[in-house]
């Protein structure tokens, strides 16, 4: 039987992705960043995963404003890195897994939450940075990825309360598939960071050194947060913390923390890292 | 529930709600367009033709051909939308938000590097007002 064994939540920043690509990963500015995922890596490979379903968003790079769905879950057998503007990340080919990617819209749908099924797709960097910061630069990823992408672009993205029940649902079709598999969710964006307006370059390592801690110590209440805290604590594009709700949805209420890594600044954004690892995993 | 509404006390901040949404539509099209190669070298070879494309008002296609990234914003642009224009042209990341942070590149790099601006007195602009009094 499929089961899940751990969540990661991850920063995607596309300077850290640049960075990487760039072979700038020793430089002062970005070696306790880097130093900081190698880590992570580590503590990811030992739970041996072998299935990643991915919470991210989309950065105005698949969906316009023309469409613009709540959560879609991708359900191709493989999807593009998308040109964002400065070329493709040179980043393998993500596969997915349509057969297991369709059950978990089946199981998703008939349980009351609306996904927007989409068969074909570019991901931008909100979905590939995390993959590169906890596989590595690799020649194929380790897995197969199931994209699952949120908006958090438009007003108003999903609340929090949502994304976490979303996160239970998912746990639910997982623990529902046949096949024996080690299943492991991220829940990327974040942490605190605003990079427009007058405002642009706020942080508050306090509101993420809280949200971290309340991962384990509170989730549920966590992800009661209103919008409007994230917006004005947390800066506007701090909102995209609501998808790290989904990840902790999907898992125990007694998941353990792994590892914990937080730094300020990559570019704009504060980056955190977080793996909390089921009991039983 | 907060409407988007209730956001406006915010200082410095511009929701991208309903009214952004409408009013940035075809701006932030403009924008998306330049994530093909053959688009960005049509609209550097000769800008205001190839804007005549997309129905952008006045101040939208000033702040574009100005490269004004808080007009922009202003008027509708979305910010992962109108980084693609500054990926077009040349200005990276930093260069953007130091221009709407209304800063040179060094002083807002040397406040990132520092923690980034401080939560305090960004709250509202009540609390702006405030600090600001306070230290005058």
């Amino acid at each position: 039987m499929a089961k899940i064994i751990a969540g990661v939540g991850c920063s995607h920043v596309p300077a850290i992705g640049a960075a990487l690509d760039m072979g700038k990963t020793q430089e002062e500015y970005w070696k306790p960043v880097f130093d900081g995922f190698a880590k992570a890596r580590e503590v990811l490979a030992a739970l041996k995963p072998d299935m990643v379903i991915e919470v991210y968003n989309d950065h105005g790079t698949a969906f316009s404003l023309q469409y613009i769905p709540t959560f879609c879950l991708g359900v191709a057998p493989e999807f593009q890195p998308a040109d964002e503007g400065w070329g493709p990340r040179p980043v393998p080919v993500v596969k997915g897994d349509p057969e297991f990617a369709w059950h978990l819209v089946e199981s998703l749908i008939l349980n009351d939450f609306d996904m927007t099924i989409v068969n074909e797709m570019e991901v931008d960097h909100g979905l590939t940075v995390p993959l590169s910061m906890m596989f590595g630069q690799v020649k194929e990823w380790p897995t197969p990825v199931i994209p699952l992408c949120v908006n958090v672009v438009t007003y108003p993205p999903p609340s929090g309360k949502r994304c976490f029940a979303l996160g239970q649902a998912i746990r639910k079709a997982v623990e529902e598939y046949p096949k024996d598999m080690r299943v492991v969710v991220f829940g990327t964006g974040g942490m605190s960071h605003q990079i427009h307006g007058e405002r642009c370059g706020l942080i508050n390592s306090e509101f993420d050194k809280s949200f971290l801690d309340r991962l384990t110590s509170d989730p549920k209440g966590l992800s009661e947060i209103p919008h409007m805290q994230y917006v004005r604590d947390a800066g506007a594009e701090g909102i995209e913390m609501v998808m790290w709700h989904v990840m902790r949805g999907a898992l125990d209420d007694n998941a353990k923390e792994a590892y914990r890594f937080y730094h300020v600044p990559a570019s704009n954004t504060a980056v955190g890292n977080i793996i909390l690892v089921n009991p039983d995993a | 529930m907060s409407k988007s509404e209730e956001y406006s006390d915010i200082p410095g901040t511009y929701l991208f709600d309903k009214h952004a949404c409408a009013k940035g539509y075809h701006l932030n099209n403009f924008c998306m367009s330049l994530m093909k190669d053959e688009n960005r070298k049509a609209f550097l070879a000769d800008e205001p033709t190839y804007l005549n494309k997309f129905k952008l008002s006045e101040a939208q296609r000033k702040a574009v051909l100005e490269r004004n990234w808080l007009g922009m914003i202003q008027e509708g642009g979305n910010i992962y939308y109108v980084s693609k224009l500054g990926a077009t042209s040349g200005f990276s990341f930093e260069a953007m938000a130091a221009s709407m942070a209304g800063t040179t590149r060094e002083n807002y790099r040397a406040m990132m590097i520092g923690g980034g601006r401080p939560i305090q007195g960004n709250r509202s602009k009540a609390e702006k007002a405030e600090q600001q009094k306070g230290t005058v």
